[in-house]
C-alpha cells in the first residue's frame, strides 16, 4: 500500500470512487462530505480511514440542538460563577473555564488526526455556514482568552449527512463529495465475505438473493440496508439455518427466516405478507 | 481542454464554481488522478458535483466531452454514407411528410445542409434546435420531432464501444428529487419564526439569575429556562387539480419546505375556490371531506392561514351559489373566503401564476380584492414578502 493512501481495510470494502474522493480530501486537506442511504457505512468510513492510515480519530456527533460553537469551545460561565462564590483560586484565570470542543481537540493533535462530524444534517439549517471559516482556514479565535487556535496539522475531516436537510452551497463548495451508492451484488458478496469469512457459497448466494428480492419489493417504507443484511446473516449462522430453508423460503412464497432483522416496520411486514399471499394465489 | 469541460458543465446547468475547478486542478497537480480516465472521472465528480441528483447530468456532460475528445482522433460523423441516411429517411417518413421535405428546398438541399452542419459540429450533442444529436427539434438527429427529420445514430451504433461508467448513467432515477431547491424556500419561511419557551429547563436565564442572586444577598441562585422553539402555527390550504397541474412541482417544494420548517402545520386541499368542504387526502376527496366550519372551529384564530393556488377559474365560481365546477355549492365561494378571513386575520395567498398575468384574469383580481391585496407570487421574494405580512 502506498503511504498515506486509503484503499479500504480488511473489514471495509471501499469502491474505487469512494477511494478517489477520500484520497483527494486527504491529499488536499479538504473536508470530505459523505452522503448515502442509512446503513451503507458512512460513519464507519471515518473509523476505517483512521485505522488504515494509523491516525487518531476524533468524533463529533451532531444533534438537533448542537451549535457550531460547541465544536470549537464553550465557556462554562456557571462553573466560574460558582467558584467565585466559594472563593476558589482558579477563578482568576478564565482559561480554566474554557472547555475544548471536538474541533479544537483535533486542531491540537500532535499528529494529523481524523475528525468525524457525524450527521451534520441533524443540526439547524444555518449550522454548516457557521463552520465555513473554521473548515477553510482550519483556525478560529477564542474571544475570552484572545488566542488564535490554529491546526498544527490539517485534520482529515469526514462529514456525513443523511440528506434530511439541504446543505448551503458555500459549504458544499469547500468539500469533496461522495455519495455511497447501495452496493451491487458483487460488492455485497465481498462485503459479506469480509465480515463472515468462509461462509458457505451457496448460503451466501441464497441469502443475497432473498435480500435483493426483498429490497426490490415496491413500496417498502424502509428498505433493508447492508448493516441489516450483515445482522441477518449473523442470525442465520448462529441458528445454523440450512440452505434449503432459504431456498424454500423464496421470498415470493414465504417470509424468509428471521425476517425481523430485515424488515423493521410493521407496515412493511404487512405489505410483504400481502404480496406473498397474492403470489401464492397466482401460482395456484 | 479542461476549461472547455468546465464551461460545458456550467452550460449544462451545473453550478460549478471557479474555486471548485481550481481544487480539481490542484488535485490533478498532486497526481491524484494517475493516468486513468476512470480515476479522473471519479476525482472530478467528487470535486465538482456536490449533489447526487446532479450526477446524471454530470455523467452526460462527461460522456459528451470525452467522446468529443475521441472524435478528434478521426471518428467523424460525416463518414455516414448517403444511401444509409436516405434509407433511414424513407423508413421513417410517410409520403405526405416526404412531400413536406420539399419545404426545406428538397432532398438535395437537405443533404447539403446536413453535410454543412456535420462539418461545423464536432461533438455529440443533445437538445437544442440546430445541431445534430438526440432529443432536439433540429431536422437532423434522433428522438426529435421535426417531421423533416433525418435519423442519425440510434439504430445500429457504428462504433460500439465498451460501456463506460459515465455512459451507464446509474444515477438516472435520482434526478429531480423533490428536495431540489427547497433550501431557498426554507430560508424564506424562516422569517415566520416566533420563538417561545416550552418544555424542560435547559438554558441559563442570565437576567433572572442576576436578579435572584442579588435578592439572595449575593449568594448564587441559578435560574434555568426552557429552550426556545418556533411556536408559529400554520394552516396551509392548497389548490389541487385542473390548472394547478402546471405548478405541481413548485407547490410540492413549498409543501416539503413548510413541513420541515413548522412543527405545527395543518394542511387541507381545495379545488379552485374554498367552499363548505376541504379534504386531506386527494384519493379520498369525495368521501372524506371535512366541513370547512369544523376547520374554523377546531383551529384557533392565532393560526396563520396560507392559501396556495393559481386563483384562475371562472368568476362565477367565486361569486355565485352553484358556481363550483365540481358540485352544487349552496353559498358562493366568496362567502366562505370571507368567513375564513374573518376568523384568521393573518392570512396570505401565494399564487404560482406569474405576476404579469394577474391583471388579465378576472378571478385573480376578485380574490386579490377579497384578500385585501395580500396575494403574492410563489417565488422566493414573494414568499419573503408574504411572510412579513403574516408576522
Amino acid at each position: 500500500m502506498q503511504k498515506g493512501r486509503f484503499e479500504g481495510t480488511e473489514r471495509y470494502i471501499a469502491t474505487k470512487d469512494l477511494m478517489a474522493a477520500v484520497n483527494a480530501g486527504v491529499t488536499l486537506g479538504r473536508p470530505i462530505l459523505i452522503k448515502g442511504e442509512p446503513g451503507t457505512g458512512k460513519t464507519q468510513l471515518a473509523e476505517e480511514v483512521a485505522l488504515s492510515l494509523g491516525l487518531p480519530l476524533h468524533q463529533w456527533h451532531i444533534k438537533s440542538t448542537t451549535k457550531a460553537q460547541q465544536g470549537l469551545y464553550e465557556y462554562d460561565a456557571v462553573a466560574r460563577l460558582r467558584d467565585s462564590q466559594l472563593g476558589k483560586e482558579r477563578v482568576h484565570d478564565i482559561a480554566n473555564y474554557i472547555v475544548k470542543g471536538a474541533l479544537w481537540e483535533a486542531f491540537d493533535s500532535e499528529v494529523k488526526p481524523v475528525l468525524l462530524i457525524d450527521e451534520i444534517d441533524k443540526a439547524d439549517i444555518e449550522f454548516p455556514n457557521d463552520l465555513l471559516r473554521e473548515l477553510d482556514r482550519m483556525e478560529f479565535f477564542v474571544y475570552e482568552t484572545r488566542e488564535l487556535v490554529k491546526a498544527t496539522h490539517r485534520p482529515i475531516i469526514i462529514i456525513t449527512s443523511n440528506n434530511e436537510k439541504e446543505l448551503p452551497d458555500a459549504f458544499l463548495r469547500r468539500c469533496f463529495f461522495h455519495y455511497i451508492q447501495f452496493p451491487d451484488a458483487a460488492t455485497m458478496s465481498s462485503i459479506v465475505e469480509v465480515h463472515h469469512p468462509g461462509l458457505k457459497k451457496q448460503l451466501l448466494s441464497e441469502a443475497l438473493n432473498a435480500f435483493y428480492q426483498l429490497r426490490d419489493t415496491p413500496g417498502l417504507k424502509k428498505k433493508p440496508s447492508t448493516s441489516e443484511l450483515l445482522d441477518w446473516i449473523k442470525l442465520l449462522l448462529a441458528e445454523d439455518v440450512p440452505v434449503e430453508a432459504l431456498r424454500g423460503g423464496d421470498s415470493r412464497k414465504a417470509l424468509p427466516p428471521f425476517y425481523g432483522a430485515l424488515l423493521k416496520n410493521e407496515q412493511d411486514v404487512h405489505l410483504f405478507e400481502q404480496l406473498i399471499f397474492l403470489n401464492r394465489r397466482d401460482a395456484r | 481542454m479542461l476549461v472547455k469541460f468546465f464551461f460545458m458543465l456550467r452550460e449544462a446547468g451545473l453550478k460549478v464554481t471557479l474555486p471548485e475547478f481550481l481544487t480539481l486542478l490542484d488535485a490533478l497537480d498532486a497526481g491524484l488522478a494517475g493516468y486513468s480516465v476512470e480515476e479522473f472521472y471519479y476525482l472530478s465528480r467528487s470535486a465538482l458535483v456536490k449533489d447526487e441528483t446532479k450526477f446524471d447530468r454530470f455523467d452526460q456532460v462527461f460522456g459528451a466531452h470525452f467522446q468529443g475528445a475521441e472524435t478528434l482522433f478521426g471518428e467523424h460523423l460525416d463518414e455516414i454514407p448517403e444511401e444509409w441516411l436516405r434509407r433511414q429517411v424513407e423508413l421513417g417518413l410517410s409520403e405526405e411528410e416526404k412531400a413536406r421535405i420539399e419545404a426545406l428546398g428538397g432532398w438535395d438541399k437537405l443533404m447539403e445542409t446536413l453535410r454543412q452542419r456535420l462539418k461545423e459540429q464536432k461533438e455529440r450533442h443533445e437538445g437544442g434546435n440546430k445541431w445534430i444529436g438526440t432529443g432536439g427539434t433540429s431536422p437532423f438527429g434522433a428522438y426529435g420531432y421535426n417531421p423533416e427529420g433525418v435519423r442519425i445514430g440510434q439504430q445500429g451504433s457504428r462504433h460500439r464501444r465498451a460501456v463506460k461508467v459515465w455512459d451507464k448513467r446509474e444515477f438516472r432515477n435520482l434526478d429531480d428529487s423533490l428536495e431540489l431547491g427547497t433550501r431557498n424556500m426554507k430560508v424564506a419561511l424562516r422569517r415566520l419564526r416566533k420563538f417561545a419557551r416550552q418544555g424542560a429547563d435547559y438554558e441559563l436565564d442570565l437576567d433572572d439569575t442576576i436578579r435572584s442572586t442579588a435578592r439572595n444577598a449575593g449568594m448564587l441562585d441559578i435560574k434555568m429556562v426552557p429552550e426556545r422553539h418556533n411556536s408559529v402555527k400554520v394552516l396551509l390550504f392548497l389548490d389541487v387539480g385542473g390548472s394547478m397541474e402546471d405548478h405541481v412541482r413548485v407547490c410540492e417544494e413549498l409543501f416539503s419546505a413548510a413541513r420541515s420548517e413548522f412543527k405545527q402545520l395543518e394542511y387541507f386541499y381545495f379545488h379552485n375556490c374554498v367552499y363548505e368542504g376541504l379534504w386531506k387526502d386527494n384519493r379520498r376527496r369525495y368521501n372524506q371531506r371535512m366541513p370547512t366550519l369544523d376547520v374554523i372551529h377546531r383551529y384557533s384564530a392565532d393560526y396563520k392561514l396560507i392559501f396556495v393556488g393559481d386563483a384562475t377559474m371562472s368568476p362565477y365560481e367565486i361569486s355565485y351559489p352553484g358556481g363550483s365546477v365540481e358540485h352544487l355549492n349552496e353559498e358562493p365561494g366568496a362567502v366562505w373566503m370571507k368567513r375564513l378571513l374573518n376568523t384568521y386575520p393573518k392570512s396570505v395567498w401565494l399564487n404560482p401564476e406569474p405576476v404579469q398575468r394577474w391583471d388579465y384574469t378576472p378571478s385573480i383580481q376578485m380574490l386579490r380584492e377579497l384578500m385585501d391585496q395580500r396575494m403574492f407570487p410563489l417565488t422566493v421574494s414573494g414568499l419573503e414578502e408574504g411572510m412579513r405580512k403574516l408576522l
